[in-house]
């Protein structure tokens, strides 16, 4: 399942609904995403992230459906955020559930890589000295490149 | 055809999105960035430094060069910083 939407979540709660009497399930692996206060050298005030509405949830989904071919997944969740976020607030959660452990280690790790990369948002910063677009990262490139082949 | 422009690129073009017809001579996905490029300079100066305008054709993103119809959804970003 996927979803994108302005609110915040709880990442409790849909930790329990995506597991709820399920008895296939071994293991649960769940990354969360915060806004940090800091990004190096510049104190962040709040960020706004843009998506690109439509391709956002193709995106999103095509992500997971390939996660679902590359390892054995009983149930998934991605759920990404828009709009003004300040310091501490979640903007994205990632959860899988597999039988074992390994597989759900990977494909959350995997999933997370990819996004970063492939799903469309854009994070403007504010700061003291005005709004700055967050550039990508090189090291979030090689990240996804360990998964190709 | 609806082109859409995300995050600074929107700022440079001024504006979020356009409904266009097919210009003449343009039937390409990168033609028609040159095309557009040559109206806009903010967007001209993205378009011609190397990496730096990512695309989408009806949704998906594509690397390599595509052709074009009078349906089609293009839209022109920075590359992506979410999660």
């Amino acid at each position: 399942m996927i979803r994108v939407q302005r609110e915040p979540f709880d990442a409790g709660s849909e930790l329990r609904a995506l597991t709820a009497k399920r008895t296939d399930i071994g293991a649960v692996v769940s990354f969360q995403g915060n806004v940090r206060a800091e990004q190096g050298d510049r104190a962040v005030r709040a960020m706004t992230l843009e998506h690109y509405p439509g391709m956002t949830e193709g995106e999103l989904a095509r992500l997971e459906a390939e996660a679902q071919a590359r390892w054995p997944i009983q149930a998934s969740l991605i759920v990404h955020r828009y709009g003004r976020l300040e310091p501490g607030e979640p903007i994205v959660l990632c959860i899988v559930a597999s039988a074992h452990r390994e597989p759900a280690f990977e494909a959350c790790s995997f999933l997370m890589d990819w996004l970063k990369t492939r799903a469309p948002f854009w994070k403007l910063e504010e700061t003291a000295d005005g709004e700055r677009w967050v550039e990508a990262k090189a090291s979030d490139d090689e990240a996804a490149a360990r998964w190709r082949g | 055809m609806r082109v859409l422009y995300f995050a600074w690129l929107r700022y440079r073009t001024g504006k979020a999105s356009e409904d266009l017809a097919l210009p003449e001579g343009v039937t390409t996905v990168r033609q028609l960035g040159a095309w557009i490029a040559e109206r806009s300079p903010g967007f001209k100066e993205a378009w011609e430094s190397e990496g730096v305008v990512r695309i989408a054709v009806n949704q998906r993103h594509i690397t390599d060069d595509v052709a074009l119809g009078p349906d089609d959804e293009v839209a022109f970003f920075p590359p992506v910083t979410g999660g």
